[in-house]
């Protein structure tokens, strides 16, 4: 569904974020990216919808080949793709309705989105989506009244209302404490399922990444070098990735916890 | 579906309005309306004399393509170090003054009566403009450069001594606190508690105040109080548009020379 | 640390070098020397024995301007009312202007960092740094007296003012709400209206009102000029010395100032 081929970003630093990534992603397969700081995680997905201009490769979405589409068409494409931000990314003073509506502004003209006249069936589908996560109350309370978990929620909500065919997930509990990021991470795993959407999710905390993916790949300097299932990931693994360090203690956490939580 | 979610359902929805009493969002929405009817249709516009200033609009804007420094640059010249000389003068007469009215308007280091006299003048020096100033001094001290120095140095007091204090009342407590704590006489206590920190603050508006004398200076020649001010006007008077471009670009270029200094030495002291 | 032998030997601490310590000198020095020639130049331009006679010129004036010429006021209130249009109506106009000028100058939002925004910058310091009735003196050769030429002044003045505090405030935004609008696939309006306008409206609000106090300032001398308002009294009043119409003047100026940051003081509060 998903495929990135040679896929390189070169900043005009010289910086090499990406090195010729190759890639392909199955419709409805979650994904989990992890790799240390500057890795290059956060550009890959950037360079996906383009908000950062990939140096050369293509990315295909289905047949349609993204990174040589003008600026109307890219438009379109990024309906198919929502994006969900590390710091949750709303627009702090607006409501949380008119933030989870501003998802469709693909979809609506200019003035019916200055004006916030979106369709019925756009609010209909709004509220459906906030009942969903629980926030259906809040619909007009401002965004910076809510708590972090709460905003996350509103920012899940933005990109599912674009129906998108592909979620691009961006450290989604960077600045959560553990619980919410646990309920997070759940959560968007349960409507990737029930939705049958594909995603990539950058994440740093691999023992949450093995608790909810299928699929993980670790990137380091801008290159693949893991690509498996998440029982895969054994020291030695980790140890490339990362570097030396102690491993066993994070991954025989996450066993237990897992027990815990079954 | 849960009960609430069934409430809205094919509902429509509108933006909570950001002032909730609609009876006031009218009167407010109403009351601007009528007051800009009222007010543009009050402003008497010769559409006429308008158009036929266009022309000599372009002619200015054109002129400061060619701008005339030459024809008058005697008076340029003088009224332009007249313009500087008042500057310095009043700003480091006003920033010497400003001081310890500034010390004498802080709460927190005066005493009640100090305080209120101090304020006083304050308020006085800002709810003044600078031009009426001018021309009340003018009348007293006859014309010439010493009604503008005294005007700008009052300018300055009330300016640079609010700021000054509210830097005071808000300084951190317990750096005093300590020095205080040492023994120290009244004027010690000042120097080593409070002066470091209000310094860098202290200097940089010092500097933004330079600018905006030299900025004033350049209309007290208006009401003769000295200055390029009397230089400029005659300029517009004869419609010698070319040189009056030339005294523009002169001041734009001092003040931007101003702005680009103050930003070093700012950049310096913080 | 900067140590120096005392003549017996012994060591004492200074604050600074002897070198720094010159260089402070020096720049004293220089400064006084400064100092003292513009005071010769502003001492050199007047006569000294009118000076001398000040207090008595002074108290002559006091006395002959109290008290105010209350009747007069019926004279002013249609003045007053051309006062405040000029300050509201030029602020609005100036605020129409200085946003596009705000948009073109902010490093992130303008279309061209090489040509348009120097072209923005330019236009903001040069309207900046020419006072408001400097603009009226021009604008009355040009357009002819009036309020109108009172109103454009005080709205070419105020661009310069409210484009620099507005595009600083747009440069300033977080960046990562506009990067989650453009990800819906929002067209480059959309991203403007809804990513970036909502985060700078309230500092937008702020700098109305803040200018429009100004203006009202301004406004109240524009007349000096010719540039319509109660200026134009107080500069005929002057004009014949009748004083107790300059001193109920200057009242009714000291009120309309004192009201305008009454009203701006409070209208910023409701909004932040």
């Amino acid at each position: 569904m998903l495929s990135l081929e040679k896929l390189t970003k070169t900043y005009r630093t010289g910086d090499q974020a990406l090195k010729a990534v190759d890639l392909e992603i199955p419709e409805g397969q979650v994904v989990a990216l992890i790799g240390p700081s500057g890795a290059g995680k956060s550009t890959l997905i950037r360079c996906i919808n383009r908000l950062v201009e990939p140096t050369s490769g293509k990315v295909w979405l289905g047949d349609i080949e993204i990174s040589s589409l003008g600026a109307t068409a890219l438009r379109q494409q990024r309906r198919r793709m929502g994006m969900i931000f590390q710091e949750y990314a709303l627009v702090e003073r607006l409501t949380v309705m008119e933030n989870v509506l501003s998802g469709r502004l693909g979809y609506v003209g200019f003035w019916k989105s200055f004006l916030r006249r979106y369709p019925q069936s756009d609010i209909d589908e709004a509220f459906r989506l906030l009942d969903r996560v629980g926030l259906l109350e809040m619909a007009d309370k401002r965004a910076d009244e809510l708590s972090g978990g709460q905003r996350q929620r509103v920012g899940i909500c933005r990109a599912l209302i674009q129906n998108p065919a592909l979620l691009l997930v961006d450290e989604p509990t960077a600045s959560l404490d553990p619980k919410t990021s646990r309920q997070i991470m759940r959560l968007i795993c349960e409507l990737c399922a029930e939705r049958g959407l594909a995603a990539i999710i950058n994440i740093h905390d691999v023992a949450l990444a093995q608790m909810f993916v299928q699929r993980v790949i670790g990137l380091q300097f801008g290159e693949i070098k893991f690509d498996g299932p998440p029982d895969g990931l054994v020291p030695e693994v980790l140890t490339q990735i990362y570097g030396e360090e102690d491993w066993q203690a994070t991954i025989r956490k996450v066993e237990e916890e897992e027990e815990a939580v079954e | 579906m849960s009960d609430a979610l069934s409430l809205h359902l094919g509902k429509p929805w509108k933006k909570p309005p950001f002032i909730k009493r609609a009876w006031l969002r009218w009167l407010i929405a109403v009351g601007a309306i009528v007051y800009l009817v009222l007010g543009i249709a009050s402003v008497e516009v010769n559409w006429h004399r308008v158009y036929e200033g266009l022309d000599r609009g372009a002619a200015f804007i054109a002129s400061f393509l060619t701008p005339d420094f030459l024809t008058r640059a005697t008076d340029i010249r003088e009224g332009i170090t007249e313009s500087i000389v008042m500057t310095v003068a009043s700003s480091v007469v006003g920033i010497l003054i400003s001081i310890p009215i500034g010390l004498g308007a802080a709460r927190n280091i005066a005493p009640l009566p100090v305080y209120m006299i101090c304020r006083g003048i304050i308020a006085l020096s800002r709810s003044l403009q600078e031009i009426i100033v001018a021309i009340l001094l003018v009348a007293i001290f006859g014309f010439g450069p010493l009604a503008g120095f005294l005007t700008l140095s009052f300018a300055t007091i009330g300016f640079l001594s609010k700021l000054l204090a509210e830097n005071i009342e808000s300084m951190d407590r317990s750096q005093a606190e300590a020095i205080r704590a040492t023994g120290s006489s009244w004027p010690q206590w000042i120097n080593y508690g409070v002066q470091p920190q209000v310094m860098p603050r202290l200097i940089g508006l010092s500097i933004y105040r330079v600018d905006i004398n030299f900025r004033e200076s350049a209309i007290l020649g208006l009401v003769g109080a000295g200055g390029i001010g009397a230089t400029l006007n005659t300029a517009f008077d004869r419609y010698e548009f070319d040189t009056a471009a030339a005294i523009l670009i002169i001041i734009i270029a001092i003040v931007m020379a101003l702005e680009y200094v103050s930003g070093i030495i700012r950049a310096r002291v913080q | 640390m900067p140590v120096s032998r005392l003549a017996d030997g012994r060591k004492a601490w200074q604050r600074r070098e002897r070198k720094q310590q010159l260089a402070r000198w020096a720049m004293w020095l220089v400064g006084t020397a400064i100092f003292v020639w513009c005071w010769q130049r502003i001492s050199g331009a007047t006569t000294w024995f009118f000076v001398l006679d000040a207090p008595h010129i002074a108290g002559d004036i006091l006395e002959r301007a109290m008290p105010p010429r209350w009747s007069y006021i019926s004279k002013l209130w249609w003045p007053i009312w051309d006062t405040l249009n000029i300050a509201t109506l030029g602020t609005l106009m100036a605020l129409v202007l200085a946003v596009p000028v705000a948009f073109m100058a902010a490093r992130n939002t303008t279309p061209s960092r090489y040509f348009i925004r120097p072209l923005a910058l330019l236009i903001i310091v040069s309207t900046r740094s020419i006072n408001s009735l400097i603009w009226a003196l021009l604008l009355i050769a040009i357009i002819g007296p009036g309020v109108f030429a009172g109103i454009v002044a005080i709205a070419i003045r105020s661009i310069g003012f409210c484009a620099k505090l507005l595009y600083e405030a747009i440069e300033e935004i977080d960046h990562s709400q506009v990067e989650a609008v453009t990800a819906t696939g929002a067209s480059r309006w959309q991203v403007m209206a809804y990513g970036i306008v909502p985060q700078i409206l309230p500092a937008f609000a702020g700098i109305s009102v803040f200018r429009w106090d100004i203006n009202i300032r301004e406004s109240t001398v524009l007349g000096l000029v010719g540039a319509g308002g109660i200026g134009l009294q107080l500069s005929s009043s002057l004009n014949v010395l009748a004083w107790p119409q300059v001193s109920l003047i200057l009242l009714i100026i000291l009120l309309a100032v004192v009201l305008s940051e009454w009203v701006s003081a409070k209208v910023r509060g409701a909004i932040i």
